[in-house]
């Protein structure tokens, strides 16, 4: 049971870094679109595409702590005291960026925008690195466990928190990347669909040259994660790599029917790799997934939430996309009197 | 490797971390009703809207979706912030319960989840789903709402009420009963007294502001029926609130007597108690001023014996498992504002049903309206007091019994900093919704330059209209 758990919980985390990593993308390319007049018009496919669905995707990050403190609690407790001053950040990035996009769209005065617009897309940034940062801690065996503190500087300030942490910046702007290319087409603005293709073509360039820094690296510093890429968890990392050199190619040919499915693709490839590879261990090499459970009842109730969350949770998220995606969320949903005719 | 600005900052974390999981839910708490209540209400008029054919109604449902979309975000991300917070200010906390405690969460996230989901098809369905169709996307969101913040409350009635799991020798949590814990004893009056409150504090301060418009001048029939609509949902509820919090007062006497000792303000254990308003322990732990009503206290605590029913008082154990003499003039303090308010809006909503009994209209009166207006606000006062009361009544336990707050607490002392950090953010992102708010308004008022769209989530416009938008 333990084990199905454990699967739950990668799979959750996988979801968010597939549709809220998407999210945090789209915020870089926001940050990078220019001046008001120049940036108009990536902006507009930009928060077009990050549309109805930004505040769903959020909650999958909750769900990863609720079955993270649930679950492994003792595990859960060594983390947030070990790797306190990244996970704030985090929350603190999370407060903007959620606030700085609620404002932004309301405020009419390019002003005030701006200053929105800014605080959500440098917080864009910030919160990919640092949830990076704690993803590479975590794996370099950084974190002990018995829900001790390890060192607060160095869990992660340290080589695979740094290439993780810029990884995860790069492949979510990837990630946004083909995504926007997807939407810009769906809204049949040519010029943007280059724009973004361009951008796509870059940043997974980027991607692929810091997967190679990433395994030196990781030869290393995270030597038991290492050994788990390159043997339990190779057949999936070969997915990854080959799903962004399917789609580098697609993108280069200007063949882009299905780029974005290579990129969910190749995220979530590298994201399960990373899990795979960390097994049987929740913290390499101090905590086993196994000696770091809950209880039976509560691994009971996780799965039986889990459950339910499949019943009501998907078909309700498949038809927000379904419907978001046939336009049939229209604008602000209505029109007011107000509005001059 | 030392940090040396970790050992600069060498200070206790403990009351940083209290100060901070107090500030950031005591902000969370305030959206907390609107999430719960107002979709309620917004059906209410789409209701009215479709049924009766009513424009004005129908123009109220979907501006109260608009703003709606904005509390909804803002709630999300404070309450994300809650979730970060567990770990970061309570880790021992979590670790050593978090497999009982987190069990409510884990359907909490469910309820969001759909809420988060239905909320988006709601707000952005207007146009082109079926009017009757997208009046039932909104039900979900309620029935969300609500379960979600009975699962929170569960939570924290377990902190209360603590059951459903053994332990080992060691003390560590070796089974867990998810059942027992998350229906644990004080969970269905707690949970009672939230969704309650939650349509109390909604309705009154969406009323507040029709009201205020109404002061202003703006008596059409718009405003009359966003008062009336806000205002009956909330007058309705207030005596319920009186009945379930006179239940879950007799809950805490049973249960937690001391917290009970705290709120009536009693020292020692005696019979005959009176009910004190206001007043304080003075450092002797001797009640000092207020006014004394004979009695009453052990009267209400049960009417059965009387006067004769003994009150447990604080000295009946230990100072060290009590709350401090500050924190019990808090509570006592707190105690007598929720009372006291929630007393106050239920003279209000007295007066409103004297209106529609006796001259078939809601009073129109400027005393009642400017007392209307107070009433959203005040509701809010009214909430925060009767949290105060149980968090601080509980101390020193976060865990009732089981777990003291010093022991839970984060060992990093770099709590100060992010206290700071949060204050000062919340700070600007209370002052940036109430201005977002407002503009909203004014501009649906000023009945033009809506031009852009309001909510906070993604248009679907071609990319060239919305450049113009976008570029004023
Ligand atoms: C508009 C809101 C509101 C109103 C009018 C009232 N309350 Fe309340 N009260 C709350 C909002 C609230 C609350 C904020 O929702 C609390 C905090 C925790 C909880 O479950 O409910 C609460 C807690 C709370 C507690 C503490 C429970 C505990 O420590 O476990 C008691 C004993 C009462 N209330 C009793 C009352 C009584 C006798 C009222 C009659 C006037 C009353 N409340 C009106
Ligand atoms: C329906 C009304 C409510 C809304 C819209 C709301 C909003 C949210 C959201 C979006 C989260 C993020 C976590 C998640 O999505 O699961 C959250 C978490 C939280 N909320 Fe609220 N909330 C509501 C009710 C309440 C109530 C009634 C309380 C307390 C009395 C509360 C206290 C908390 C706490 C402690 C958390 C953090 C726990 C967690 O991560 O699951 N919330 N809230
Ligand atoms: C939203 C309404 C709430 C308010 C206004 C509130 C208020 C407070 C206050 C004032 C304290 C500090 C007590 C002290 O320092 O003496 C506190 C502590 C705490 N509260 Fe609450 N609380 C609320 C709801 C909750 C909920 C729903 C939970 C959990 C599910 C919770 C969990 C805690 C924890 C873990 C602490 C720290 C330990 C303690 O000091 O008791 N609170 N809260």
């Amino acid at each position: 049971m333990t084990t199905v758990v454990a699967t739950v919980l990668l799979l959750v985390l996988t979801a968010y870094v597939v549709f809220g990593g998407a999210d945090f993308g789209a915020g870089l390319w926001d940050l990078t679109a220019g001046d008001a007049d120049k940036g108009a018009r990536p902006r507009a496919v930009v928060e077009h595409g990050i549309g109805p669905v930004w505040e769903a995707n959020h909650v999958w990050l909750i769900f990863v702590f609720v079955i993270a403190w649930t679950a492994f609690p003792e595990a859960y407790a060594s983390i947030t005291l070990t790797l306190f001053v990244p996970l704030t950040l985090a929350a603190l990035g999370i407060v903007l960026r959620g606030a700085g996009f609620a404002f932004r769209k309301v405020v009419v005065q390019t002003r005030y925008r701006r200053w929105f617009g800014a605080a959500f897309a440098a917080s864009s940034v910030l919160v990919p690195y640092c949830l990076g940062a704690v993803a590479g801690g975590i794996a370099s065996g950084r974190v002990p466990a018995g829900g001790r503190a390890g060192d607060p500087v160095d869990s992660w300030i340290n080589p695979t928190s740094v290439v993780v942490g810029v990884l995860g910046v790069a492949l979510v702007a990837w990630l946004a990347a083909v995504y926007l290319v997807w939407v810009a087409r769906r809204v049949g603005d040519a010029e943007m669909v280059q724009y973004f293709r361009r951008r796509a073509l870059v940043s997974g360039l980027l991607v692929a040259a810091l997967l190679v820094v990433a395994a030196v690296v990781l030869s290393s510093d995270a030597t038991y994660v290492f050994d788990g890429l390159t043997s339990r968890a190779a057949p999936l990392a070969v997915v990854g790599v080959l799903g962004l050199g399917g789609a580098l190619t697609l993108l280069t040919l200007d063949a882009l029917r299905g780029v974005r499915l290579l990129g969910v693709v190749t995220v979530a490839a590298l994201v399960l790799a990373g899990g795979v590879a960390m097994w049987p261990y929740l913290l390499p090499t101090s905590l086993e997934v196994s000696a770091a459970a809950a209880p039976d009842g509560t691994l009971t109730t996780v799965l039986v939430a889990a459950a339910v969350a499949v019943v009501i949770v998907v078909p309700g998220f498949v038809l927000l996309y379904v419907l978001d995606q046939r336009d049939l969320l229209e604008e602000e949903g209505v029109a007011d009197v107000a509005d001059p005719v | 490797m030392e940090v040396p600005t970790l050992v600069a900052l060498a200070v206790d974390p403990v009351p940083w971390a209290r100060a901070q999981m107090a500030f950031t839910l005591a902000c969370h708490i305030i959206l907390v009703p609107l999430g719960v209540s107002w979709t309620f209400l917004t059906l209410v008029a789409n209701y009215r809207a479709l049924r009766h054919d009513d424009p004005d109604a129908l123009l109220l449902a979907q501006r109260w979706s608009k703003y709606m979309a904005v509390t909804f975000a803002v709630g999300a991300v404070t309450g994300t912030v809650l979730s970060f917070e567990f770990g970061l200010l309570w880790p021992r906390f979590m670790g050593r319960w978090g497999e009982a405690f987190g069990v409510p969460f884990a359907f909490e996230g469910i309820f969001f989840f759909t809420e988060a989901i239905f909320i988006a098809i709601y707000i952005f369905g207007w146009r082109r789903l079926r009017p009757w169709t997208h009046f039932w996307t909104g039900v979900p969101i309620v029935l969300a709402g609500l379960l979600g913040s009975v699962s929170v409350v569960a939570a924290n009635a377990w902190m209360n009420a603590p059951s459903g799991f053994t332990l080992d020798a060691q003390g560590n949590v070796v089974e867990v009963d998810p059942v027992q814990v998350i229906f644990n004893d004080a969970m269905p009056l707690q949970a009672a007294h939230m969704v309650v409150a939650a349509y109390v504090v909604g309705g009154f301060l969406i009323a507040s502001v029709y009201a205020t418009g109404m002061l202003r001048g703006r008596r059409d029939r718009y405003h009359r029926l966003g008062f009336t609509i806000a205002f009956t949902v909330a007058a309705v509820m207030t005596p319920v609130q009186m009945g379930v919090g006179d239940a879950l007062a007799r809950w805490v006497y049973d249960e937690q007597p001391t917290k009970f000792a705290a709120i009536e303000l009693v020292p020692k254990t005696s019979s005959a108690v009176p009910e004190t308003l206001l007043g304080h322990l003075d450092s002797d732990g001797q009640v000092q001023g207020g006014l004394p009503i004979p009695g009453l206290a052990s009267w209400l605590s049960d009417p059965s014996t009387g006067r004769s029913t003994v009150v447990q008082g604080l000295d009946a154990v230990p100072a060290d498992t009590r709350p401090t003499t500050s924190q019990v003039n808090t509570v006592h303090l707190a105690w007598d504002v929720m009372v006291g308010l929630g007393t106050a809006l239920f003279l209000l909503a007295l007066w409103y049903a004297a209106g529609w009994a006796f001259r078939r209209r809601m009073p129109q009166g400027r005393t009642f309206l400017a007392l209307a207006a107070a009433a959203g606000p005040l509701a809010v006062v009214t909430l925060e007091a009767g949290w105060i009361v149980t968090e601080v009544g509980r101390q020193p336990w976060i865990v009732y019994q089981r777990m003291r707050v010093e022991d839970a607490a984060t060992t990093n002392s770099g709590v100060v900093i992010t206290f700071i950090v949060v204050c000062l953010l919340y700070l600007l992102g209370a002052v940036a919704l109430v201005l977002v708010l407002r503009a909203m308004s004014r501009r649906f008022r000023r009945g033009g330059g809506f031009t852009d769209d309001d909510a906070p989530y993604g248009p679907s416009a071609p990319a060239e209209q919305r450049e113009e938008a976008s570029v004023p």
